[in-house]
């Protein structure tokens, strides 16, 4: 067990009065900062357990701390100020302009109206919306996906420790999903904020998440790991389902290259090399650049210098590799 | 005929006295905003509180639609026969309580209908993110639902200021109050034009509220501002 959990989850469920177990007895560690994916099929509980965290929902056994203290022993109210809450509807108040549903909870902690403000608009730019531009706009003129980084700021602006999303980029579409995506993980990186964020998308899961929690139905995990291992090493049939058929090919992308399996310089000239990659890249993005340069090799570079080149049979010999530290890393830890 | 009637409206004298149109006008004026005040303070709380909490609503609205079910005809002549009577009430006239209750109750369903669904389906997203982010149900109830139920309200506080106004005439069929007195005293001395120009005054009255009232709803709802700004922004 971890000391440094920011969000601790002991034996915690929710049985509904008509007997309908929501979620049965769960167990969930987030350390500080992580970012954490809950993911799973419709109606196994992973929101259930999202809002039981600032008891939107009220847990019937087990108990919920965050940061130390148990969630019960304080009032809700008091409790939800001090975590950023952001849902797939989103919920700004149409009547309010960006700027005022932005300030809405350092109004609610007392902040002057001055302060809200400052605030406010420090929020929106880092959210990648000018205040100059939307800050007096309406919510119905903004689009889906700038509502919903209105979302994120309006969750944020209070500098909560703990920032809860329940399918944040559900309602938008493909492309910029992935832009909000990239965005949120550029920010989360530089908060610092520990996040639970809820998906029914696997590829989201695994892109976003530190650990991700596979949820089977009647709210139990039935995996809690890192997107690799998830891939790599499902734990049981369900997983395996769940994550897919296509779970090698996500694997490339949670899979850093490795040094080890490139092959040397000798014989290659600078003509066959094509683009270079960074030697920090994932084995998606190496075999993305293959594909593209139809080179049958990529150059790999640290910084300035060339390190090596990568072929396809690198790629594998990677993947492989990849694998068997798993199956170290659990016998051992077996 | 219509010279006759625009006559009759026309001539000052018919205005004047204790039976004259303007005593009749200001009377039903009286009646209808006595009882629709009413009706909005015994009515709008339960169906706004009933409408936060999202339940109980359905038993609330079909209690207020006996209202509606039963004519109000037959609610004032038993009112005005019954124990209430047709005494003189205050400035209200002859058989004034009977048709302030009658009124009253033809007033509660569209206030209480239009305040309960307002409340409870105001965006149930809205709501979340507001409870979320730590209002207490105070405040989600007065800066969220409040705000976005009250066009809707105010269309059922409107609807119910007009039905009532053209309803109080009925209340000179009990020789009670109001402009419908024009009306009955014409039909009893066969003068026609005065049945109209009743009719007319009436007709008119419902016409000069419903504009007062939509005047005051544009001023009063918080979505109409919010939506003139966005209609003088666009390009």
């Amino acid at each position: 067990m971890s000391s440094d959990a920011m969000i601790r989850l002991s034996g915690v469920g929710k049985t509904y009065d008509d007997g309908t177990v929501a979620v049965h007895a769960l167990d969930l560690e987030v350390e500080r900062g992580e970012l954490v994916c809950l993911v799973g099929p419709s109606g196994c509980g992973k929101s259930t357990t999202l809002k039981m965290i600032n008891r939107l929902i009220e847990p019937t056994i087990g108990t919920i701390e965050i940061d130390g203290r148990d969630v019960t022993d304080q009032d809700p109210v008091r409790l939800r100020r001090g975590i950023g809450y952001v849902i797939q509807e989103v919920g700004l108040f149409p009547h309010q302009k960006i700027i005022a549903n932005v300030m809405t909870v350092p109004l609610l902690y007392g902040e002057s109206r001055a302060t809200a403000r400052e605030r406010a608009r420090e929020l929106l730019e880092l959210v990648g919306l000018d205040p100059a531009t939307y800050a007096d706009r309406y919510p119905s003129q903004l689009s889906g996906g700038q509502q919903q980084r209105v979302g994120v700021a309006r969750a944020l602006a209070a500098k909560p420790p703990v920032l809860l999303m329940d399918e944040p980029f559900g309602a938008v579409d493909p492309l910029v999903r992935l832009r909000l995506q990239d965005e949120f993980l550029r920010l989360h990186r530089e908060l610092g904020v520990t996040v639970v964020f809820v998906t029914h998308d696997i590829d989201e899961a695994v892109r976003l998440g530190d650990r991700v929690a596979v949820f089977a139905a009647g709210g139990r995990i039935a995996q809690y790991d890192t997107p690799a291992r998830l891939l790599g090493r499902p734990a049981d049939d369900f997983v395996a389902e769940f994550v897919g058929s296509t779970s090698g090919l996500r694997r490339l992308d949670v899979t850093p290259l490795d040094p080890a399996h490139l092959e040397p310089l000798d014989g290659v000239t600078a003509g066959d090399l094509g683009a270079a990659i960074d030697v920090d890249s994932t084995l998606g993005h190496a075999l993305a650049v293959l594909l593209r340069d139809d080179a049958g090799l990529v150059g790999v570079r640290d910084g300035a210098r060339f390190v090596g080149v990568l072929t396809p049979n690198g790629i594998h010999r990677a993947l492989r590799a990849a694998l068997a530290e798993m199956t170290e890393a659990t016998s051992a830890a077996g | 005929m219509l010279g006759d009637v625009f006559s009759y409206l026309t001539d000052g004298s018919n205005w004047s006295g204790s039976t004259g149109i303007a005593a009749f006008g200001a009377q039903q004026l009286l009646l209808t905003v006595t009882s629709l005040v009413i009706a909005v303070v015994v009515g709008l709380p339960p169906a706004l509180y009933l409408g936060h909490r999202g339940r109980g609503g359905f038993l609330a609205i079909n209690i207020s639609n006996v209202g509606r079910a039963v004519p109000v005809f037959a609610v004032l002549l038993v009112l005005a026969l019954g124990p209430i009577g047709s005494e003189e009430f205050g400035p209200f006239g002859r058989a004034g309580l009977a048709t302030l209750v009658a009124l009253v109750l033809f007033a509660l369903p569209p206030i209480i209908t239009n305040a309960y669904v307002a409340v409870a389906e105001v965006d149930p997203g809205v709501v979340e993110a507001a409870r979320g982010m730590g209002m207490s149900g105070t405040r989600v109830f007065g800066s969220v639902e409040l705000p976005l139920a009250m066009p809707v309200v105010l269309t059922g506080v409107r609807l119910a200021l007009v039905q009532v106004w053209a309803t109080a005439t009925i209340a000179a069929l009990v020789a009670g109050p109001g402009l419908g007195r024009v009306i009955t005293r014409g039909f009893a001395n066969h003068r026609t034009y005065e049945v109209v120009a009743g009719a007319v005054l009436v007709a008119v009255g419902a016409l000069v509220l419903e504009l007062v009232a939509v005047l005051v709803q544009r001023y009063a709802d918080p979505m109409r501002r919010a939506s003139r700004e966005i209609a003088r922004s666009a390009p």
